[in-house]
């Protein structure tokens, strides 16, 4: 609601709406005078990219790996890192990586060494496995099915060195999301909560919590409609029609979908939103019934590695995830992933004939 | 010193492995917090359960309806109260970065003061809409941090049905592919929209993102609801020098593997250097002495990819702005929907040029909030009434760019086919 029109207390700031800030005033100098005007780039080595500019001005922008959810603590080391052994100037990148920006080659060494000294692993570019986007899970979100911090901490601890080098095929985007809408994101491979049973219905609450035209709104299969029951005004869901979503938990918190056991995890792969070769695609689920296990999820781990892996042995270079795919063909990604093939991959939702294949063309 | 801490067994174990830990950070700010204390609790516990304790709630700043995500615990003992009280609030400001996520250290080191003063000490870079998200305030210092960090030049996000914080690439400051000045036109259009992304009241929200090339490095196609890609119109741009330098280093092999196989419409050629045609609409670069490149740039659809591999050699034309898609998102509620090219060219070099998108950026949203259901994203929305509707209403004219082939199905009503191709006629006449 709009509080402003409240009556105010004499106390209260306004708040200056000033909106999205002005980003050249924390631009480091070089790049704020190059703004506009770069010839090429290359990586001298992983986790570090050269830039050059039209007017000859070079700047090396150093990259590392950080938990995203940091501490002051970390952040404060950070910026003495930038103040010490670079010049002062960061950003990050929209997969929480940070990045040094130095004009002299003669700083990236020492500022590498210093990173790694304290913890932070220099890579995350080209074709590196990077850091996972990701969600909050169990620390922040109000209708979580997993954590999200944890989850990426024990994957990118196994994925460490490939993060460091750059030795995949293409780059290798991945995701983790704690409920089906995907707040994580699209993405070479992404980690995906799948629910399996259908919400548990606090009935005692329904009434007094949710708005219920709104829930029956919400369900994507028109399975919930509103019922009385024990005399009072609750929600029932049609079972058979459920496809366990839980679009209408967060509407409706009383409909509990998470499942310590029925939740588990869904293994998505080939989503690429670059329009670099193909046009972008979304990902498609390959595997699911993963456990929910922490403190480190090793079931969904050991699958993220091995499709990882296969992809890094048969791909050809600059094949992302979805080029490789479209060149061996699904059934042999089946194959060589040793991934069962089950019916609940065919797609049955609308537009789901265009995923079916309509010709001859088989691999055999 | 901070009250003991809680016995962690399962988070315990998420110390150890090279990656940097998130709980280790964590228990540092629990030495002088028993807010962290506790927090580090509550989070052991849905460890434990596997199962969350948040609940939402209402709480803001003053003169602002959104941008703070109130969280409440959950876990309760059996007389009601908190199980880890010092915890029980514990919620996050968002906070809008400045494009391409560009800070100096002495920004970020009062961030961090501001942050442990008032807040858990606990700060994510960054969310996924963009935001910095400062996680861990109780009520009553939501306010306190908010005016701190509004005198630093700061401002709330967008949070619910609202104008949602964007995102733009590290672009025109470091990128030699920018095709505009994407944080411009990050922050023509999100301050045009202030009052949508504090004072949420749209069917649902709406997300902008801005991208300097086709890349697409800030994922709008599958997430914005108004996606703004760079793209060029002219001929790819080539540096006999770098071209030269780059075969010298990769070779005939890597060339036509990895660059002409891979060209989406084989609009990208090798020719021995006297087979070469130069032409008004095509590129030519040698590589060699005896061999050199010819890209066809009409049949290009500027995917990036030659560029990618080559770059420096080959570059993003001199006429460059942007396309406009609309209606990307989620999977909620019926499935991921990429967005899909509404405006298929427009320049965005000067003040004025960015003032149309502004403007067509304010137009769709009003259109939106005009005519989508609740809880309507726009992607749904155009789903429902028809694409050419949409455009109608937007004023803008069909082409062919926004579509992968015409309709296969002869449903539809054609009796106005001779006015409309009389409008196209005369517009064409006029033009």
């Amino acid at each position: 609601m709009n509080q402003a029109v409240q009556a105010a207390p004499a106390a209260k700031r306004k708040p200056k709406e000033t909106g999205v800030p002005d980003n050249t005033q924390y631009l480091h100098p070089t790049l704020l005078k190059n703004y506009g005007n770069w010839r090429y780039h290359d990586r001298p080595r992983p986790g570090v990219l050269h830039h050059v500019a039209h007017s000859g001005d070079e700047v090396w922008s150093v990259r590392a790996g950080t938990q995203r959810q940091m501490d002051v603590y970390t952040i404060r080391k950070l910026c003495d890192i930038a103040d010490n052994f670079a010049e002062g100037r960061v950003r990050f990148t929209i997969r929480s990586n940070i990045e040094f920006i130095v004009t002299d080659e003669k700083k990236v060494a020492p500022l590498i060494a210093e990173l790694e000294k304290n913890g932070f692993p220099v890579g995350g570019t080209g074709n590196s496995v990077t850091m996972i986007a990701h969600t909050q899970g169990w620390l922040h979100c109000d209708i979580p099915g997993t954590d999200a911090s944890g989850v990426v901490k024990a994957l990118m601890d196994e994925l460490y060195d490939e993060f460091r080098r750059e030795e995949m095929p293409n780059r290798v985007h991945l995701s983790t999301s704690c409920c089906e809408i995907n707040c994580g994101g699209q993405a070479d491979l992404a980690i995906i909560v799948q629910h399996t049973k259908p919400p548990v219905i606090n009935h005692d609450l329904v009434a007094n919590v949710c708005e219920r035209p709104t829930v029956v709104a919400r369900c994507p299969v028109a399975a919930i409609r509103p019922a009385m029951v024990n005399g009072k005004p609750s929600l029932e869901i049609d079972e058979a029609k459920c496809m366990c979503c839980g679009a209408c938990y967060p509407p409706c918190p009383p409909m509990q979908i998470n499942d310590p056991e029925f939740s588990k995890l869904a293994i998505w792969v080939g989503g690429k939103n670059s329009n670099a070769r193909g046009k972008p695609t979304f990902m498609k689920m390959v595997a699911a019934g993963l456990p929910n296990n922490p403190p480190r999820w090793p079931e969904v781990g050991a699958v993220v590695k091995n499709i990882l892996t296969v992809y890094k042995e048969d791909a050809r270079p600059w094949e992302r995830l979805a080029d490789w795919i479209d060149r061996i063909g699904w059934p042999r990604f089946f194959e060589k992933t040793g991934l069962p093939f089950t019916k609940y991959l065919i797609d049955d939702w609308r537009g789901s004939r265009y995923n079916l294949n309509a010709s001859a063309h088989i691999r055999f | 010193m901070a009250k003991k801490m809680h016995d962690t067994p399962n988070l315990d174990q998420l110390e150890s492995g090279p990656w940097p830990s998130f709980v280790t950070g964590l228990k540092h700010l629990a030495q002088d917090k028993d807010y962290v204390v506790d927090l580090l609790g509550q989070l052991e516990e849905s460890y434990k359960t596997k199962k969350g304790y948040w609940k939402g709630g209402t709480v803001g700043v003053f003169g602002y309806g959104g941008g703070v995500i109130p969280r409440f615990t959950e876990l309760k003992n059996e007389d009601g109260s908190a199980k880890f009280p010092d915890a029980a609030e514990f919620h996050t400001l968002r906070i809008m970065p400045p494009p391409g996520m560009h800070y100096d250290t002495g920004t970020l080191r009062k961030f961090c003061d501001i942050w442990e003063e008032h807040g858990s000490g606990l700060i994510a870079f960054h969310g996924q809409s963009g935001d910095i998200m400062f996680q861990g305030a109780t009520t009553e210092n939501v306010q306190k941090s908010f005016d701190e960090f509004n005198e630093m030049g700061f401002d709330l996000g967008g949070a619910g049905p609202a104008v949602r914080t964007s995102m733009s690439c590290v672009g025109a400051a470091r990128c030699e592919q920018s095709c505009y000045n994407e944080a411009q036109a990050h922050r023509a259009v999100l301050n045009t929209f202030l009052d949508d992304i504090h004072r949420p009241s749209l069917p649902y929200k709406f997300k902008f993102k801005f991208s300097g090339c086709p890349n697409d490095c800030m994922n709008s196609v599958q997430r914005a609801d108004m996606a703004v890609i760079g793209t060029w119109r002219d001929n790819i741009r080539t540096d006999e020098g770098l071209a030269k330098t780059w075969f010298a280093k990769h070779g005939m092999d890597e060339l036509v593997n990895d660059v002409v196989a891979r060209c989406p419409t084989k609009a990208f050629q090798v020719k021995e250097l006297s087979k070469i045609k130069a032409g008004e609409h095509t590129s030519t670069v040698a590589v060699s002495d005896t061999h050199g490149i010819e890209i066809s740039n009409q049949d290009c659809v500027r995917c990036m990819h030659c560029i990618n591999v080559m770059t420096g050699a080959l570059a993003p034309g001199k006429d460059k702005g942007a396309t406009v898609l609309v209606g990307g998102k989620s999977h909620l509620k019926i499935g991921g929907l990429m967005g899909t090219v509404v405006l298929p060219f427009i320049k965005l070099e000067t003040e004025e040029e960015v003032e149309k998108l502004v403007d067509f950026a304010q137009r769709t949203i009003d259109f939106f909030a005009e005519n989508a259901l609740e809880h309507e994203r726009t992607g749904e929305m155009i789903e429902r009434i028809g694409l050419t509707n949409f455009l109608d209403a937007m004023e803008v004219d069909v082409d062919a760019s926004m579509i992968n082939s015409p309709r296969m199905n002869p449903y539809v009503r054609t009796d106005g086919w001779d006015d409309e191709v009389a409008k196209i006629n005369a517009k064409k006449q006029a033009a």
